[in-house]
């Protein structure tokens, strides 16, 4: 089976991110004053071919907690979704 | 003493690395490159500074499953020396040797400047020429050396006297003005418990010789050669 997964990876709550820092500020400066608090993470768009979903899922957990992201200082969460084969 | 300098695509420090070691320590070295699945065998591996591959996905992550890393996490198990400098430290933390992770510059900004930094530790045999306490000028060059772990894990590092260099005024006090990147605790350079294994971010190739307006970083190799000879 085809899947697509949407994977994000984003700074922990407890680490201080001054990208989304400096880009908060910025739109402050700009009169954003609806913006609040502002986190930059990363992205991704995976396609992926597994047996079902199951697989699929268990599979892309790996791929994060190997490489895509850095359990000292990111979390990560994701969407999967089954593609037309 | 003999030693191996990693070569990954994007390196740009191991021909300095190889240059402080052969011509100034005066050692064998030899260059490995990253697919090289075989680690000659030597005394000290140096993982040199640089962008391996673009610093793409995270400093140091792709470089961290090159093949040569197997032998050199070997290597380094086996209690022989390894030292990592700039994206040397980062590869060193992206592959677990190394407590601790990097982020961004608080500035943001790359910095590339001559800093001071401190040493804290000298029962090391990166250290044995330095009296505790004595500061080094060493140049920095890098957007990621903001030096982050857990607070367990600072405790950690200092119950078990793991924190090597820390930045710092030339006459050793510590201060945010000291600080270049926002680094933990002032942290420039840490061991790993059996302190066989150092990172640090300031490039003591860069300041082992007097025509580089430094000849402080020499100490660091002149201290694994008395260690090791």
């Amino acid at each position: 089976m085809k899947f697509k997964a949407t994977i994000h990876t984003s700074l922990k709550k407890s680490v201080l991110d001054p990208q989304g820092q400096t880009t908060l500020h910025a739109l402050e400066s700009m009169g954003f004053k609806e913006a609040k608090s502002l986190r930059i993470g990363k992205y991704f768009e995976l396609a992926l071919e597994a047996e079902d979903r199951a697989k699929a899922k268990e599979c892309i957990h790996v791929m994060c907690d190997k490489l895509l992201h850095n359990p000292v200082i990111e979390e990560y969460s994701f969407e999967i979704q089954e593609m037309p084969s | 003493m003999k030693a191996a300098v990693i070569v990954f695509p994007g390196s740009n420090c191991d021909t300095d690395c190889f240059h402080a070691l052969k011509d100034i320590v005066k050692v064998p070295v030899e260059y490995v490159w990253h697919k090289d699945r075989h680690l000659p065998k030597v005394d000290l591996v140096v993982i040199p500074g640089g962008f391996s591959y673009g610093d793409y996905l995270r400093t140091g992550a792709i470089a961290r499953f090159s093949p040569v890393m197997e032998s050199v996490i070997r290597h380094a198990n086996e209690g022989r020396a390894v030292i990592g400098i700039c994206n040397g430290f980062q590869i060193l933390l992206e592959a677990g040797l190394l407590p601790g992770a990097m982020l961004r510059n608080k500035s943001l900004e790359f910095i590339c400047k001559h800093t001071w930094i401190r040493t804290e530790e000298n029962l090391t045999i990166f250290t044995g020429q330095m009296d505790p306490g004595e500061t080094l000028c060493i140049p920095i060059a890098h957007g990621e050396g903001n030096y982050y772990c857990d607070d367990d894990t600072l405790k950690s590092l200092h119950d078990h006297s793991q924190v090597i260099f820390r930045y710092s005024s030339e006459d050793g006090k510590l201060g945010e003005a000291f600080n270049p990147n926002g680094s933990k605790d002032h942290i420039a350079g840490i061991v790993n418990k059996k302190k066989n294994i150092l990172g640090m971010m300031p490039h003591p190739e860069r300041s082992s010789e007097d025509l580089l307006g430094s000849s402080d970083g020499r100490k660091i190799f002149e201290s694994i050669l008395n260690a090791l000879e």
